[in-house]
């Protein structure tokens, strides 16, 4: 698991006009360039101080480059994250207002508290 | 010393700012009884005078992130500039630049250090929706001086909600202690039940109505020791995912004192969450 890592795709794509298009529009590339060149930035160091141990697993990956909410929830991701960055996605397709935000509590339906565990 | 002239405790919902403003067919049912509240919910802030605001809230993975995050923290800078990106995105907040008052940074944190809480602070400090939220609904014309202060309600592990309650009190005793003649109004946002990326997320009403009717009791009427009780960091998972923000509640209660009852309570049952406004008028702070 590596919760901290999603989390961070989350926060650093939804923070960026760009990469939020980017990634609505090409998940799976932007998710592979995202891990080869910015998993291992520290965002508050010169990019020259890397990190070098920063990897997704196999079903993390998977699920980001398929926009999978659903599985993110269940893996742990940040619920405010995924949420914020995933209206920013989609919202943009539905007719009504909080019609996606509804459909997203929908598709969650099956989980009662406890949720997956989101420390990190 | 200062006078505290105000404590005030309230949810802060990003969406006020859009449904007040918009008209016609873009503006929603509920607006003008949420307008009317919150214009009432303002002359309790308008009435005590305030010369400067502490505002307490948190950040919402802004600039605040998982790689260095503090639990506990105060801006103390001569300007902040305020909203993001995500924020004008997602509901439509504009960007704003409020003034700082250093000195009474600088004083809470030397005083509030030196009292027990290991503050973290930062000179440079972009604010979020959780600070300017209580400014467009209480002092829309955002021209007092403020003090940030941020906790940590959203990123596992938080601190206990006793420490919440402690730091209210601590403030408060601070801001009492400051050697000024200034006017300094306390002002706190967190939220009732709330979900948020969940099953139970922007449901016809919050997500635990009962919850939020002893919440609203419990803040109403000063009742921390019924809070302390029924509340911990385990238990706020249930009214919904992102009820831990009810701890800056807390904060406010502990800065209202035990057992003090509020001089102004109102609520609305929205969608999705209940908004809740509480304001406190100290001994000696000569408000309306």
């Amino acid at each position: 698991m590596s919760k901290y890592l999603v989390n961070k795709f989350l926060y650093t794509i939804d923070r960026d006009p760009e990469l939020v298009e980017r990634y609505r529009a090409d998940p799976r590339s932007t998710v592979t360039w995202w891990e080869a060149e910015q998993a291992n930035v520290i965002l508050n160091c010169h990019r020259g101080e890397r990190s070098t141990w920063l990897t997704f697993t196999d079903a993390e990956r998977e699920a980001l480059a398929t926009h999978d909410y659903v599985t993110l929830f269940e893996l742990g991701a940040h619920n405010f994250l995924t949420l914020t960055l995933f209206i920013a996605l989609f919202e943009r397709d539905y007719p009504e207002p909080l019609a996606f935000q509804r459909e997203y509590a929908a598709r969650l339906a099956r989980w009662s508290v406890p949720y997956p565990d989101i420390t990190t | 010393m200062a006078t505290v002239a105000a404590v005030i405790a309230s949810t802060h919902h990003p969406f006020y700012y859009r449904a007040s403003t918009s008209t016609g067919a873009d503006r929603p049912p509920f607006a003008d009884e949420w307008v009317a509240k919150i214009e009432a919910f303002r002359q309790t802030l308008t009435g005590a005078r305030p010369d400067v605001l502490v505002m307490i809230g948190s950040d919402h993975f802004h600039q605040l992130w998982l790689d260095n995050m503090p639990q506990f923290l105060i801006g103390k800078a001569p300007f902040y500039d305020a909203n993001f990106y995500n924020e004008e995105r997602e509901f439509g907040l504009p960007r704003m630049l409020l003034q700082g008052h250093e000195d009474l940074s600088a004083y809470l944190l030397r005083e509030g250090i030196d009292a027990g809480f290991d503050l973290a602070f930062s000179n440079e400090l972009r604010i979020d929706h959780s600070i300017t939220c209580p400014l467009i609904t209480l002092r829309p014309e955002a021209d007092l001086p403020i003090v940030p202060v941020y906790t940590n309600i959203f990123a596992p592990p938080m601190p206990q909600p006793k420490r919440f309650v402690e730091l209210g009190r601590t403030i408060r005793q601070l801001v009492e202690a400051w050697p000024t003649d200034q006017r300094v109004a306390i002002i706190g946002t967190g939220h009732l039940s709330l979900e948020l990326g969940g099953p139970r997320q922007f449901g016809p009403h919050g997500p635990d109505p009962e919850f939020d009717r002893k919440a609203v009791q419990w803040i109403a009427s000063g009742d921390l020791d019924s809070a302390l009780a029924q509340v911990s960091l385990d238990s706020l998972w249930q009214p919904g995912n992102a009820t831990h923000g009810f701890m800056d509640f807390m904060l406010m209660m502990g800065a209202a004192g035990a057992g003090v009852q509020a001089d102004y309570t109102d609520s609305l049952d929205l969608f999705h969450t209940m908004e809740a406004y509480f304001t406190w008028y100290p001994e000696g702070a000569h408000a309306p």
